[in-house]
């Protein structure tokens, strides 16, 4: 299976390991915009994670433990976040911004003296035989953990908030603030939750950059992938599954662009250079077209006291 | 943004009212020297290496010097924002670093006569306070092609370039020219991934080149990523560092590396400036001035290998070999170079070509 002189299957693969990143920032963005809040952070969580799950890797010599902390880090900036717009109804957007700038400053500082250190690996997960599948085997079987669970966690998001108690809560914060207040509901409880929990899964993504895709620290290494993230929300409607979409189109046309050129593709590099940007908002535009600015939570960035 | 676009404008009103009552003395007992980076000082290359030179300012004057510094300073509207944010903070002389800075870098330093202007990679020196300043890489791209040719494999040697600009792409010719010298066989391949500095794309640009069974890479992009992509392989792919030593790889993937070595050129200008000798100039040193070094030559290359590729530093550094000696065809097969001349400085500054052999377009 073969495009000129590429090679579909690793290409297919490449991208799965691509688009884990933003795939797991823009998940997290998802559940904290569904919840009605609106948190333009994502990149400066993000790096947080890069530099607290690549610190926390190289100190207990155990990758696992390093997402943890990436999560960690992650949550850590989000918090702040929660209390200055939650607590201090702070306004959102510029919240939000001044978060990115906070974290690239912060993790620049922390990540002092870690240039040039080579974390501990993460390996693919042992599926024995199956992995020895030609075809299936390098696409689906020859990744490390947390591809598999970047997915898991779509299908989990998606479950969630489509069919539990718990999702119907998260929505109707985020549709009604109002409506869930008189109903009983601890609204900015919830919308804590949330964001800590987009936190978390930003600073996974963002430790996936600094421990799997590029496994070194450099500052600013999550070079504006949280923005991207949160363009893929938007473009995905707020639906789980077209974040996947989202993520594995934007990631995969970065890969297969830049794969063209190495084999000498006769398109001029222009093209090949804007199309990932291109055909993901193409795409997003035209699945959701109509229905797209509908499905925004309607409470998106507004702030909430309870005075009533 | 918006908040400090505001405070900029308020204050390039309030300076304007000001300007023309700070004139320059012949020499100065303190300099401000500013400096405008491209990435982030971490980026462990290109604005890595500026900054080391900075701090050799400041070993090398003291207090009578004071350094001040931007990192990851957007090529653009920003550019001339930071920049006309620096002048009117008192900076003597400003150094920009990235080519991308060369219109702010004139716009700004036309309204401010009084302070010097430093450009590193440019050509435009509009107004008598600017000067430019660059180093020639392409000398230590030969070096490396040299050994690209003799250590590949497969045969397939790849680049990964930053921007379509004549610095890249007189990197690229100079690195294929020599490879194809000592081996006739080499192909090269050239991904443009139209960023200074973004690991993860540079990493990705350096696996596309890799599964198209490259195995020696050379970049001219900021950050180590390239090599850590290559670390991956165990040894089957090789590379070099950039801008910086990238010593860290030096027991995988980095064979040798070109090292940006600036302090010289900074100390000299800001010494320039305190004993009042300051003149606008066009600096374009190399191997020979030392503001190109060729970083230690690993062990995992063969030991003829490495004297071949000494041989050459020497030699360019002496001035007997000329990276680009004809004949030089371009790629469209017409004539650049007759046999045994070499290239004029003017051509390779605004070189827009490929030399003969290379298969693809550069990007317009």
């Amino acid at each position: 299976m073969e495009i000129g002189s590429i090679n579909l299957v690793t290409l297919i693969a490449t991208l799965m390991v691509a688009a884990v990143p933003i795939m797991l920032a823009a998940l997290g963005e998802l559940v904290v915009e569904k919840s009605g809040v609106l948190n333009l952070g994502v990149e400066g969580m993000m790096i947080m994670g890069a530099i607290c799950g690549f610190v926390t890797a190289v100190a207990t010599g155990n990758p696992f433990l390093g997402f943890v902390g990436g999560a960690a880090g992650g949550a850590a900036l989000a918090l702040v976040f929660a209390f200055l717009t939650q607590s201090l109804l702070a306004n959102q957007v510029a919240t939000g911004l001044a978060l990115t700038l906070f974290g690239l400053g912060l993790s620049s500082l922390l990540g002092q003296g870690y240039n040039g250190i080579k974390p501990p690996p993460t390996g693919a997960v042992p599926f024995g035989p199956l992995a020895d599948i030609p075809v299936l085997g390098t696409i689906l079987f020859s990744h490390d953990w947390v591809v598999y669970f970047s997915i898991a966690m779509i299908a989990a998001v998606w479950w969630v908030l489509k069919s539990t108690r718990t999702g119907l809560i998260i929505r109707a914060v985020g549709e009604s603030h109002d409506a869930a207040h008189a109903l009983g509901y601890k609204v900015n409880r919830i919308r804590l939750a949330c964001i800590l929990f987009g936190g978390a899964l930003a600073g996974m993504g963002g430790a996936y950059v600094s421990l799997v895709r590029v496994p070194q620290w450099t500052d600013g290494i999550t070079a504006g992938a949280g923005w991207i993230a949160l363009a893929i929300v938007v473009f995905a409607s707020w639906k789980p599954w077209r974040v996947l979409i989202g993520a594995y189109l934007f990631g995969g046309i970065t890969g297969l662009q830049l794969s063209l050129q190495a084999a000498g593709s006769k398109i001029p590099v222009e093209y090949l250079s804007m199309s990932p940007y291109l055909i993901t908002i193409l795409v997003l535009v035209i699945m959701s077209s109509g229905r797209a600015s509908q499905n925004a939570p309607a409470a998106l960035g507004q702030n909430f006291h309870a005075a009533r | 943004m918006l908040r400090r676009t505001l405070l900029t404008t308020a204050a390039l009103g309030f300076g304007l009212a000001l300007s023309g009552t700070g004139a320059m003395a012949a020499g100065m007992d303190h300099v401000k020297a500013c400096f405008v980076y491209v990435g982030p000082i971490g980026d462990g290359g290109w604005t890595f290496q500026h900054h080391q030179g900075a701090l050799a300012v400041q070993e090398a004057y003291g207090d009578k010097v004071e350094l001040q510094w931007q990192e990851s300073v957007p090529e653009g509207a920003d550019a001339e924002r930071v920049l006309t944010q620096m002048a009117l903070g008192g900076c003597n002389v400003i150094f920009t670093t990235s080519f991308g800075y060369m219109d702010a870098t004139n716009a700004v330093a036309a309204k401010f006569p009084d302070v010097k202007f430093e450009h590193a990679t440019g050509f435009k020196r509009d107004s008598a306070n600017v000067s430019t300043y660059n180093a020639r890489f392409y000398e230590g791209r030969a070096v490396e092609g040299v050994i690209a040719g003799r250590m590949t494999k497969s045969n397939k040697i790849g680049y990964i370039g930053s921007f379509p600009i004549p610095e890249v792409v007189m990197g690229i010719n100079a690195y294929y020219l020599n490879a194809k010298k000592v081996n006739p066989n080499v192909e090269l391949s050239v991904v443009w991934a139209f960023t200074w500095f973004d690991p993860a794309k540079e990493a990705d640009a350096a696996k596309a080149l890799i599964d198209q069974g490259v195995d020696v890479i050379a970049s001219h992009t900021d950050s180590t990523a390239p090599l850590a992509e290559a670390a991956k392989t165990e040894g089957k792919v090789i590379g070099f560092g950039q801008a910086s030593d990238m010593s860290e790889y030096k027991d995988g993937p980095r064979v040798t590396s070109i090292i940006d070595n600036w302090g010289p050129y900074y100390v000299e200008r800001v010494g320039a400036l305190l004993d009042g000798s300051y003149e606008q100039k066009d600096t374009w040193a190399g191997i020979a001035g030392g503001e190109v070094l060729i970083g230690e030559i690993s062990a995992s290359v063969p030991a003829e290998v490495k004297a071949e590729a000494e041989k050459l530093r020497d030699d360019i550094a002496a001035g007997t070999v000329h990276p680009f000696t004809g004949p030089i065809n371009k790629q469209d097969g017409s004539a650049w170079l007759a046999e045994g001349a070499t290239a004029p400085d003017g051509d390779l500054l605004g070189m827009n070509f490929y030399v003969e052999g290379i298969s693809g377009d550069i990007p317009q």
